[in-house]
């Protein structure tokens, strides 16, 4: 018997969800209606199961109604909906079937828990609009609502069956290809979006050719996921020719492996060959660092999509054995008050993107149990249909964890543990074929991955214990995440070198009726792979069952070579190994250097009351402005280990320059930095000084904090357009070299690393649109004693402020240029790497260890009148600035943006010792280290120069609305 | 011998090591015991001085914050809990766990009927706040002693109660949102970060031993944990809610 259930507020409570709706239809162009009522929303259950009325009653009761704040109303299917008022328009939002719904899975098992057992159920919610028009609430419905990706939705009630897939032809398809030419390789390749090229498919011909039979369906996508640019990076390892003659031997071995080699940290333990990148903490811990991209995904559905990316990122963590502990989040999306009639078709609103994807990055991180400690949003109108998610995760573990693994065995269990197997992520580069299914429906709306953080947590806890259950050391032989590509991935990689038998009868799924390829290649949520001794199962699956996590034993590994998959009797896939993971031919890119930028060093000028307001305009620029908002809906506080937080100062709301968390208190004072540098505007006009300019903010912002120079990690995730376009390879071979410069001029090490490449919109008149080249670069940071770290407001009136590195007039993709629109400015110089901040950084480290350090923050976007203003604003206090000592341009004192700059209040006290100190090291290494005095802190709340002068309130009002 | 305190881990807890830190340095003896460990009695609860259920989102907030936590309490250990509580030992539960207490009818029973819901606004929020120590007989805090400070970190936090002034005259409003200045919030955003009638953040059962509270006291239990100890600026270390617990623990 089917009910449905209707869970409303009772008329006396604030109905608070709708407000929030109220606040979203800003996003498709319409201004709040000041009735609270006007929309309101109840809860829709659908319940099937061989229960009574007065069962479904008691279960309502118990489980789906609070009875202060709730009432609810229930009836059998089927039943005529009811008849509405007349000046009423309601619809009904419901997932697609198949669509993971945490809240149904929940309440299957908390019916079976109070005796009143359901054999299917879903939830669905259902909004009441009063003085709309049909055509508002139709707009409202399709465009806030619901997302037709995993939703759809119905005038007054949703139509609904309960979901019971049939089962698709398990049998796999032999694909004939060792006859076809050129062009017909490429339709197989094409029809069946592997995304290989010709090249490659004509090795996989030649491979079966000499097999003498045909690929089956199965082995073709395995093959196309193996060497998919996700897994393998086929654009960082190609050979690379530039327009000039020159060839490079892959951007990755010559610009970032050889940065760290040359860099030769000892303190780095893993570096690009991991899950995550891997340094030392203490003489007993060590610290994990990745950030991954999910930006695609997030395009489409934006709330899954970065609830996936960093429920991905996290699993990272864990396959390397360490335990997460803090997550990161930089967000690149279009300027939020895009109208909408610049929509391109398709393409969801930026607003809507961004309320989306926070939300998600929220859910996720907050369920975990982890902090979202550093992050950043960028906006430009090139982001439009290409957002960027950059999600990033720290683990912590005790070094006898990572250091148990000693790689797969002969003879070891293939154990799969965490979520269910279902569609998810099915459609993408591995959606084999649109004839798989006669309900394409079904199967597009379940393909859309959607995350289960209870169930990852499930898996973490799993991790915590099994990581060190034997005398400190893994139960396990290895570990790997089961990202994209699924099983085919995870099992093969973690197989390269001895082969394995896996059966897939034995996989748990979240619905019956999938067919053999889906199991091998679904990319479902929450699912690590781990190789175990057979003598170890038993006792991992007693930890698993403590947490109700569920274990699947797929296999062994073989030690032939063979990557043997089969389903019942049938074998699926039978693959060489060695042709798996090296087969692949190596491309030959083409590259056109870009032009050396045509600068002009003629500035303009503007007067004193032109530059106050470039400052408040500054201010307010999105990209500026105050992110509290956002920062808020993320748990920084979890854990406990949060010792220098996203917002500091006086009222909590000033912007820090990195997080400081000391994961092992109290026993331990060490703790380490988190930060990160992005500049996409320098990118557009020096893509070689873009790389300064993000590396030497990222290392500029963690040693602001306290995190020692000599002890900062450094990862790179590149976010570009097709590298098969010349130019725009020619970008990223420059933006790598300059990597490889400002790198090794910090001595940073890179230690991990990512390439999200094709990020372009193919529009309805054929053009394509790319990003904005995007390399973000996020450090991590060693720093020695939390109880030395500094935050950046200021702290007592008369302080002097000094002023560390060298202003030039370096405007070049600053924002002042963007800001302005001036062909002056943005001819400009883009910002240098300057020759003396390595060794500032150093001696400002230790200025701060020596207790000198009141206050310090960055100067980065907007230059110092921005950092300035941002100083005054987190304390309520005022500066008075010596622009002329600075730079004898007012506009470049202010707003240039050269690097390695920092504002630093010091006590009066130690004034003198601290600039005698800069002096001194500037002596003993032979170059002069910029450090002056340049103002002073105020009790007087304003922001003071011999031009101009801003009160306070008025920079709080302008940072705290952006434009 | 230091108090045996267990901590409850349900699936999606997640500040069961935050609190058990707390309770260590307030010289209790916790362990956190996965609620399967209780089902299957490898654990008893008599056996132990103190409960306490901690923040997270068990089972991932569905069906509401904290209600599928307070069926498991009222599925598989009812009469345990009621128990332990009319024993008078101490028992703590923070944010979700506050949730729990709330649904599972333990708090803030009497004849009070009361819940916790969305926020005024509508969204989590994590901030710092104040809270003013107010019943004289939860035996987890002292009124009279400065305000606690600490952060909130939730999104279902707005407690609702229908006879609210009622619950404040029998002494069960233990702790309140402040102003920094010490004086009630006043129903002030953001000093009360989400609407609660009376600006209450915290109530006690009618014998005081059991308290729940959405803010994290287990946050602040070092001073490098508040926002402004760079500015020598930090107070209203919260660990005393732990110590005063334990001193109580002690003495049951």
């Amino acid at each position: 018997m089917l009910f449905r259930v209707l869970v409303s507020q009772k008329h006396n409570q604030q109905n608070s969800l709708p407000l929030n709706l109220q606040k979203e239809l800003c996003t498709i162009g319409w201004s709040p209606i000041a009735n609270q009522q006007a929309i309101t929303r109840q809860q829709v259950y659908f319940l099937q199961g061989h229960l009574t009325a007065n069962q479904i009653e008691y279960l309502a009761q118990k489980l789906l109604c609070d009875p202060i704040t709730e009432q609810f109303l229930f009836k059998q299917l089927p039943e005529p909906a009811p008849p509405l008022n007349a000046d009423e328009w309601v619809v009904e939002v419901g997932y697609h079937a198949g669509v993971t719904d945490n809240t149904a899975n929940q309440l299957l098992r908390a019916a079976e828990q109070i005796n009143c057992p359901l054999t299917w159920c879903a939830t669905a919610q259902r909004y009441t609009f009063r003085g709309y028009t049909a055509q508002q609430v139709q707009t409202i419905s399709e465009k806030l609502l619901c997302n037709p990706i995993i939703q759809h939705w119905a005038w007054n009630q949703l139509p609904i069956q309960p979901y019971h897939p049939a089962a698709l032809p398990s049998a796999p398809e032999i694909v004939p290809i060792r006859a076809l030419d050129a062009e017909a390789l490429l339709a197989v390749s094409a029809q069946r979006r592997l995304s290989l090229d010709l090249a490659e498919m004509q090795a996989i011909q030649s491979y079966y050719l000499a097999l003498e039979r045909e690929p089956s369906d199965a082995e073709l996508e395995t093959l196309a996921q193996t060497w998919s640019e996700h897994c393998v990076h086929k654009t960082f390892k190609a050979l690379v020719q530039t327009t000039d003659g020159a060839a490079v031997d892959g951007l990755l071995k010559t610009y970032l492996r050889a940065a760290t080699q040359a860099i030769q940290a000892p303190w780095v333990l893993s570096a690009f060959v991991d899950n995550a990148g891997v340094i030392d903490f203490t003489e007993t811990h060590e610290l994990s660092f990745k950030v991954e991209t999910h930006n695609h995904p997030s395009a489409i559905e934006p709330f899954g999509g970065a609830n996936t990316g960093l429920g991905g990122v996290i699993r990272d963590t864990l396959g390397v054995s360490h335990i997460p502990i803090a997550c990161t989040d930089v967000l690149c999306f279009a300027p939020q008050n895009t109208p909408h009639a610049e929509l391109p078709a398709g393409v969801l609103h930026p607003q809507q993107i961004a309320q989306g994807v926070i939300a998600g990055i929220e859910d996720y991180g907050n369920k975990m149990g982890l902090p979202t400690v550093n992050g950043a949003i960028y906006y430009d109108a090139g982001y439009l249909a290409n957002p960027l998610v950059f999600c990033g995760s720290v683990g912590l573990a005790p070094k006898s964890a990572r250091n148990g693994h000693c790689g797969a065995q002969v003879g070891d269990r293939i154990i799969s543990i965490g979520g269910r197997t279902g569609r998810d992520g099915l459609r993408g580069a591995t959606f084999s074929s649109m004839e798989m299914t006669a309900d394409t429906g079904t199967v597009a709306g379940a393909s859309v991955q959607i995350g289960d953080p209870i169930t990852e947590k499930g898996t973490l806890e799993v991790i915590r214990l099994a990581s060190t259950a034997l005398q400190g050391a893994p139960i396990y032989h290895a570990i790997t995440d089961c990202g994209a590509g699924g099983y085919s991935s995870a099992v093969g990689e973690m197989a390269a070198e001895l082969g394995a038998v896996v059966t897939l009868e034995t996989i748990r799924t979240k619905y019956p009726g999938l067919a053999a390829w889906e199991l091998w290649l679904s990319e479902a949520q929450e699912r690590l792979v781990l190789a175990v001794a057979p003598t170890q199962v038993a006792q991992l699956s007693e930890i698993c069952n403590l947490y109700d996590v569920e274990l699947t034993d797929l296999g062994y590994f073989s030690g032939d070579g063979i990557l043997k998959v089969q389903h019942g009797q049938q074998i699926i896939v039978e693959l060489s190994c060695n042709f798996l993971h090296n087969g692949i031919p190596r491309r030959t890119l083409p590259a056109t250097r870009p032009p050396e930028p045509a600068l002009q060093d003629k500035l303009p000028h503007y007067s004193p009351t032109e530059l106050r307001e470039w400052c408040l305009a500054l201010l307010r620029h999105p990209n500026i402005a105050s992110k509290e908002n956002v920062v808020r809906v993320y748990d920084h506080e979890v854990g406990g280990a949060t010792v220098l937080k996203p917002l500091v100062g006086v009222a909590q709301d000033g912007p820090a320059d990195a997080a400081v968390l000391a994961p092992l208190l109290p026993t331990d004072w060490r703790g380490f930095a988190l930060s990160a540098g992005l500049n996409p505007q320098i990118g557009k006009v020096n893509p070689y000084r873009m790389a300064f300019s993000a590396i030497d903010e990222a290392v500029r912002n963690a040693v602001a904090v306290g995190a020692d120079p000599a002890r900062i990690a450094i990862l790179d995730n590149f976010c570009w357009g097709n590298p098969r376009n010349p130019e725009r390879l020619g970008t990223l071979l420059a933006t790598c070299e300059g990597c490889y410069t400002a790198a090794l001029h910090y001595a940073t090490p890179f230690i991990s690393g990512k390439d999200s490449l094709n990020n372009e919109y193919l529009d309805n008149q054929g053009n394509r649109h790319a990003i904005p080249d995007t390399l973000l670069i996020s450090a991590i940071g060693i720093v020695p004693d939390v109880r030395k770290s500094v935050s950046m407001d200021l702290k007592t009136p008369g302080n002097p402020l000094f002023l560390l590195g060298q202003t030039l007039p370096e405007f070049g993709g600053s924002h002042l240029a963007w800001l302005t629109a001036d062909p002056a400015l943005q001819n400009a110089p883009a910002p240098d790497l300057p020759a003396s901040a390595p060794a500032v950084y150093r001696q400002l480290h230790q200025a701060m260890q020596n207790g000198w350090v009141a206050a310090c923050h960055d100067l980065s976007e907007g230059g110092l009148a921005v950092t300035a203003a941002e100083m005054c604003i987190a304390a309520r206090l005022g500066i008075q600035l010596q622009l002329e000592r600075v730079h004898p341009e007012a506009l470049v004192a202010l707003f240039a943006e050269s690097n390695g700059r920092l504002l630093v209040e010091v006590p009066a006290e130690h004034a003198a010792q601290f600039a005698a100190s800069f002096d001194a090291a500037g002596n003993r290494a032979e170059h002069n280290l910029p450090c002056v005095q340049i103002g002073q802190v105020l009790a007087e709340p304003l922001l003071r120069t011999h031009l101009f002068e801003i009160p306070l309130a008025e920079l709080l009002a302008e940072w705290k609305t952006p434009a | 011998m230091n108090p045996k305190a267990l901590i409850l881990h349900a699936n999606g807890t997640n500040r069961d090591r935050d609190v058990a830190h707390a309770l260590q340095l307030a010289g209790a003896n916790p362990e956190i015991v996965h609620i399967n460990q209780l089902r299957r009695a490898e654990r008893q609860l008599a056996d132990y001085h103190m409960l306490i259920a901690p923040g997270g989102f068990s089972y991932g907030d569905a069906l509401g914050a904290g209600r599928l936590f307070a069926l498991d309490l009222q599925t598989f250990f009812a009469e345990q809990v009621t128990a332990f509580v009319a024993s008078g030992k101490p028992v703590l539960g923070i944010c979700n766990g506050f949730q729990v207490l709330v649904k599972a009818g333990i708090l803030p029973a009497g004849n009070f009927s009361a819940t916790l819901t969305h926020n005024q606004r509508g969204h989590f929020e994590c901030r710092w706040v104040h809270l003013l120590p107010q019943s004289s007989q939860c035996v987890w805090i002292r009124t009279g002693d400065a305000p606690l400070q600490c952060p909130v970190a939730h999104g279902e936090g707005r407690f609702v109660c229908e006879d609210a002034p009622a619950l404040a005259s029998q002494q069960q409003i233990a702790l309140r949102y402040a102003l920094p200045d010490g004086t009630p919030a006043n129903g002030q955003y953001p000093a009360n970060p989400n609407g609660s009638v009376l600006d209450i953040a915290g109530v006690c059962n009618p014998s005081g031993n059991v308290l729940g509270l959405m803010p994290h006291p287990e946050n602040h239990i070092w001073l490098h944990q508040h926002p402004n100890w760079t500015r020598a600026s930090a107070n209203g270390l919260a660990l005393s809610l732990f110590q005063n617990g334990v001193r109580y623990a002690n003495q049951c």
